[in-house]
């Protein structure tokens, strides 16, 4: 797992044989080691879940392709969809959590070392049961095989007698294990964030994106729970012959989709709220100002926190709820769009009368407020019930929350790599080669998921394997799957880059960005210890007084 | 900056392309799609009034995106940094109050604004009332096929449905009772109505007022199984003699066809019955398709394939040539009694 | 732990609402009404647990170690008696009733949701144990109080969730 691409041996000491290295690696309970890990495991199931991405868009490139079966065509989707979001985004952004909270905050680990390591063991361990189902999904009944229950595993089609073999346990498990493995990190994150601060670091002068990280732990903590808990209901259902889901003894599918989207919905917002924590930090920066209106950024997060727990049921507008509920609803998931508005636009005033400087994390960014920005909108749009009653469970869903998730996270995420990188390996990442990943996935992601709307609009359903020719599909949804290998393009390039700078990039020193938080006071790559001396803190940006005594933030606190 | 000012342009004229292309591509279909699935040409109240509040939805997001798109694009041509500048800090502006709460109380206006407009369209649809001259359908929907119940007209038919024009002076809408027999389903024709769920243990409710005649095609839209995506539909919508014929005819049990006898004999000798329903005979299965009249179908296998003498061979030859995964086993019947059945099932008009 | 408690508590959260979701809706008997009597003894058993270990805590903040190790013990004894309680239902129930987790939806939801929380006072026995066995050795004092205090507040949230779980089994339910 330790892939050798990014693994730095500590500064200080020489060669090691490489058994000696993997066995580090394997029992570190260092925060930046793990937080490593974590990125480089979430990379792998990125391939992953990009490869069975390209598959079902092969599939899908003309109507009655077969290029695959159906059944593989829906384990597909499964897969990609369950590693994309458990198994790359979480850990992902745990890793960046584990790698930048202690730093950040001054601090020179996590709350709990050794329960941090048992989470990230655990959630590997998930990610390859999930996996182990294609050998052991069908037991001794034959060939193995994938889950093929989509992402939701909507009752009762998990029941035994539509999902037989061991395929749906595989995900229930693997679900379930690096659920607990979530909730263990999460509990390190929040801990760490309110023991751990050093002298002077107050509340109120975190680095937003440590805000942000204990905005998402919390949300971990209320959002993973029901999901583990109605997994461990699927698991009664399964094996001990219990009906919590089985609709011949009364049980109720619609209890699942509820428990699911109660779960589901938080789980997005766990997702993107790292996300525009790491705009928070990238756009000051290039932008040479602080960030614009600190105090609202941070009311805000907490607002869609507490907002983005009472609209689960917006997944479920065409259940056949009654008229109130879906009112309800509906005015709730709109009211998310305020708090997130205010984000956008306290970014667009960073950059406002700033000196923007076009790196290439700042490039993701702004991609990123560009993309989020049209994907809250069709959000706002499927928000509206009546309209979601036709574009629900279409491929306008699925344009919508990939513009989310990859117009939104995967571009904060690159900016994000781009911009830290230095600190963790101590070299650049090359800009050349970023700026042609840039741009290459800019393009490929809108010639995918801009033309995607339109067969929704047409009346496309989402996990269909194939479709009829007459309906006046194909031209859109080729140029979709094109779109799709120019970004497979671009993200080989991204992990060229990512190989190759890290023998070849030039030596990054301890602040390439002339950056204000405290990770860029030490060196590139920190060491073990991360500080020398503890930092005392004055201000939320630590390092512009160091630079401007001057004229220090300290003196409008 | 030149240079710089060009880039900028380059890229909103490409960001501008981009969505001309969308909405054209969007518009273009609209006119031209013979095929019945835009949810731009609605025929029918719920799907026109869905309509009118998408446009509605639509118009104000369009200019919310304007507005913040124009505001990123000034923000980022117009302080960018310059080799003249790049090397001092600009002023520092920590933020501030008024404008803050501009952003904040205009989006709540906005929310409210949508949230009315949306209750309203919710409240017509969802709880209009059933007119008595209304016709109830009963859809059940399978894996991989749907099942339609006329309760009140005593008919049983797949895959296409039947209801009549709906005149507005005159209205006689459909209402669909929506059950499901195993997994989720999704009832979905996109220019009669919005879709609605078919889950087991929850009966639901929809209904359509189609104001032209014609065929509108649709599928299923929640994921059900293995052969989800050919789980198609197709409603027919007929004049008022058109549809009282149509309900004339499959009122009639089915056709006792002396010259194909050898064919009936197969079938009801096979476990054909134990899944299939054809009236007046032993055969009362309810897994499978009522095949009574089989014939006034145009296409077998929700869709899967035209209802040609062929496909029906082939179909009951192996079910999985034409949707593998279908839950019809295939049959194992020697060339010859294929042949007889075939015949038998051509009867069945 | 209080993050962990809120975690459990959203986990519970869920058993209970499926719970109440699932009331009256079993096909077929047996009804909570027919077979399910009022477990009160075993009720105050663990609330009264409750007690002792808050008190012990306190002795052993005072460094009065027998008095902790007396109410610590009486803990785990009150906590063994209210589990006790539950398998005596439960053998009842199956033996007597014949309800079992798969009978119906009765069963489905009260084995897991009173399942779930016996898991938790099980749980929470063998870490009282633990301390038990270190106290008998002497190795506990005064020192150690904050984390005695931590064990307790896992325990007080164990009898917690059985005041939520007894309303909704013993009385909504019924
Ligand atoms: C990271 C993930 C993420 C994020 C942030 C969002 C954000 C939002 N999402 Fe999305 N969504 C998903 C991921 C995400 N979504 C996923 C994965 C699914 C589908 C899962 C599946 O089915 O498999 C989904 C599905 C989904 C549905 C269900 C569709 C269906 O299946 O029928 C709906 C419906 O309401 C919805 C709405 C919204 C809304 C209103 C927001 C809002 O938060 C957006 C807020 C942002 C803005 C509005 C833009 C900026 C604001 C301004 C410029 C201010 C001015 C604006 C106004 C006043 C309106 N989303
Ligand atoms: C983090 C979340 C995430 C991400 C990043 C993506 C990324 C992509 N997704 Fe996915 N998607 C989901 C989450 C995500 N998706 C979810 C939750 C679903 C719903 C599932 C369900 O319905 O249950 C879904 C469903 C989904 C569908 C609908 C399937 C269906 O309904 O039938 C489609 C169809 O086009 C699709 C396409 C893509 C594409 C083209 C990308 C591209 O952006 C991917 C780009 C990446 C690559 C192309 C990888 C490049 C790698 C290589 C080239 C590898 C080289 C090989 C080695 C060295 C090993 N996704
Ligand atoms: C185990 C049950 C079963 C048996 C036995 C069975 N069928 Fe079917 N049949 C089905 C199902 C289920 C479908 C619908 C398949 C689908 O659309 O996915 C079907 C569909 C059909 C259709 C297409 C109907 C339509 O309107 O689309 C025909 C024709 C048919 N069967 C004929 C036969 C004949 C003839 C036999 C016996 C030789 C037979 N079936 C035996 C279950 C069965
Ligand atoms: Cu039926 Cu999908
Ligand atoms: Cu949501």
């Amino acid at each position: 797992m330790a892939s050798d691409a990014i693994s730095i041996p500590a500064p200080q000491v020489r060669e090691k044989p490489w058994v000696d290295l993997l066995h580090e690696w394997v029992t570190t309970v260092d925060h930046k080691r793990l937080g490593i890990l974590y990125i480089v495991y979430a990379l792998v199931f990125l391939l992953l879940g990009g490869v069975e991405a390209l598959i079902i868009r092969i599939q899908l490139m003309h109507s009655h392709n077969d290029f695959v079966s159906p059944q593989v065509f829906n384990r597909m989707f499964t897969m990609h969809g369950t590693t994309m979001i458990f198994f790359v985004v979480m850990p992902v952004l745990f890793g960046f959590a584990n790698y930048l909270v202690p730093l950040m905050i001054g601090a020179r680990d996590m709350a709990f070392p050794r329960l941090n390591a048992f989470s990230f063991w655990l959630s590997a361990f998930g990610g390859l049961l999930l996996y182990f189902s294609f050998v052991g999904g069908s037991g001794l009944y034959g060939a193995g095989n994938a889950p093929d229950i989509g992402w939701w595993a909507y009752a009762p089609l998990t029941a035994r007698a539509f999902s037989p073999g061991h395929s749906s346990d595989y995900w229930t498990l693997a679900l379930l294990v690096s659920g607990f493995g979530s909730i263990g990190t999460a509990i390190n994150i929040i801990a760490t964030i309110l023991c751990l601060r050093c002298p002077g670091m107050k509340l109120n002068r975190m680095p937003l994106q440590v805000w942000l990280y204990l905005v998402m732990g919390s949300m971990v903590l209320i959002a993973i729970t029901p999901l583990s808990a109605a997994q461990i209901m699927l698991l009664i259902d399964r094996y001990l012959g219990g009906h919590f889901f089985d609709a011949q003894a009364g049980g109720s599918a619609v209890l699942w989709m509820h428990f699911f989207w109660i779960f589901g919905h938080p789980e997005v917002y766990v997702l993107v709220i790292p996300a525009f924590g790491f705009l928070s930090e990238i756009i000051p920066v290039f932008s040479r100002k602080p960030i614009f209106g600190y105090p609202v950024m941070v009311a805000a997060s907490i607002a869609i926190g507490f907002v983005s727990l009472s609209v689960w049921a917006h997944h479920m507008f065409t259940v056949g709820m009654n008229s109130y509920a879906n009112s309800f609803f509906a005015i709730t998931t709109m009211a998310v769009g305020v708090p997130t508005g205010i984000k956008i636009f306290n970014w667009i005033g960073t950059m406002w009368g700033g000196r923007i400087h076009f790196k290439v994390p700042m490039l993701f960014c702004i991609g990123f407020l560009f993309q989020f920005l049209i994907a809250g909108l069709t959000g706002i749009i499927q928000a509206a019930a009546p309209v979601d009653w036709q574009l629900s469970l279409s491929y306008f869903v699925v344009a919508h929350f990939h513009y989310v998730i990859v117009g939104g996270i995967l571009f904060a995420l690159f900016g994000a790599f781009y911009y830290w990188y230095p600190k963790i390996t101590g070299r650049m990442l090359s800009e050349t080669l970023g700026k042609w990943h840039f741009w290459l996935f800019l393009i490929g992601f809108h010639l995918t998921f801009d033309v995607m709307h339109i067969p929704g609009l047409l009346g496309m359903p989402r996990r269909i394997y194939t479709y009829e020719p007459d309906r006046g599909w194909d031209t859109l949804n080729l140029i979709i799957s094109i779109g799709a290998f120019i970004q497979a393009i671009a993200i080989l390039v991204f992990v060229w880059n990512l190989i190759s700078s890290y023998f070849n990039g030039a030596k990054a020193g301890n602040d390439p960005w002339d950056a204000w938080t405290l990770e860029w006071s030490t060196s590139s790559p920190p060491p073990a210890y991360n500080f020398a001396t503890v930092p005392v803190v004055a201000s939320r940006r630590p390092l512009w007084d160091l630079k401007h005594p001057e004229d220090p933030d300290s003196q409008y606190e | 900056m030149s240079k710089e000012v060009k880039n900028s342009i380059v890229r909103i004229a490409t960001l501008s392309a981009v969505f001309f292309f969308c909405y054209i591509a969007t518009a273009a279909a609209a006119e031209t799609s013979a095929t019945g699935t835009n949810i731009f040409a609605p025929q029918s109240t719920p799907a026109r009034s869905i309509l009118h509040l998408s446009l509605f939805v639509l118009s104000i997001t369009g200019l919310i995106f304007v507005v913040v798109v124009t505001l990123i694009i000034v923000s980022i041509s117009k302080f960018r940094a310059t080799s003249a500048n790049a090397h001092s800090e600009p002023a520092q502006v920590y933020g501030s109050t008024q404008i803050e709460l501009a952003w904040t109380i205009i989006p709540v206006l906005i929310v409210i604004v949508l949230f009315l407009a949306t209750a309203r369209v919710i409240h017509a649809i969802q709880d209009a009332p059933e007119p008595p001259g209304a016709v109830e359908v009963t859809v059940i929907g399978h894996q991989y096929w749907w099942e339609f119940r006329y309760p009140k007209l005593g008919i049983v038919t797949a895959n296409e449905l039947h209801i009549p024009v709906s005149d507005p002076t005159h209205p006689t809408p459909t209402f669909l009772r929506l059950l499901s027999a195993d997994t989720d389903h999704s009832f979905w024709v996109p220019e009669l109505a919005g879709k609605t769920d078919l889950i087991p243990n929850h009966p639901n409710r929809m209904w359509m007022d189609p104001q032209r005649t014609g065929v509108f095609l649709g599928q299923c839209a929640q994921y059900c199984g293995t052969q989800h995506g050919k789980m198609l539909l197709r409603v027919s919508v007929d004049s008022q003699q058109d549809f009282a014929a149509w309900v004339r005819s499959q009122q009639q049990p089915a056709v006792q066809d002396a010259s194909a006898a050898a064919g009936r004999q197969i079938f009801e000798h096979t476990a054909c019955i134990n899944c299939h329903t054809v009236s007046g005979t032993a055969a009362d299965g309810r897994f499978g398709p009522d095949l009574t009249h089989l014939m006034s179908r145009a296409t077998i296998a929700a869709g899967a394939a035209e209802n040609t003498p062929q496909n029906l061979r082939l179909w009951i030859e192996d079910p999985n040539a034409i949707k593998p995964g279908s839950l019809m086993p295939a049959m194992k019947l020697s060339d010859a009694n294929l042949d007889e059945v075939v015949k038998y099932m051509e009867t069945l008009h | 732990m209080a993050c962990l408690i809120i975690a459990e508590s959203s986990i519970f959260t869920i058993f209970v609402v499926a719970y109440l979701f699932y009331i009256g809706k079993s096909l077929t008997g047996p009804t909570p009404s027919e077979v399910l009597e009022v477990p009160i003894f075993f009720t105050i058993c663990l609330l009264s647990s409750s007690i002792t270990v808050h008190f012990a805590g306190r002795f052993l903040e005072r460094n009065n170690r027998s008095m902790f190790l007396v109410l610590w013990s009486l803990t785990i004894v009150l906590g063994g008696l209210f589990l006790f309680g539950t398998g005596r239902e439960w053998h009842r129930l199956i033996y007597d009733h014949g309800l079992t987790i798969s009978t119906n939806l009765f069963g489905t939801t009260y084995y897991s949701l009173v399942g779930l929380h016996a898991f938790h006072v099980t749980a929470g026995l063998i870490m009282l144990s633990v301390v038990l066995i270190f106290g008998l050795a002497g190795r506990i004092d005064a020192e150690q109080s904050r984390r005695i205090d931590v064990l307790s507040l896992y325990w007080h949230f164990v009898d917690a969730v059985w005041i939520v779980v007894f309303t909704v089994v013993y009385i909504v339910g019924r």
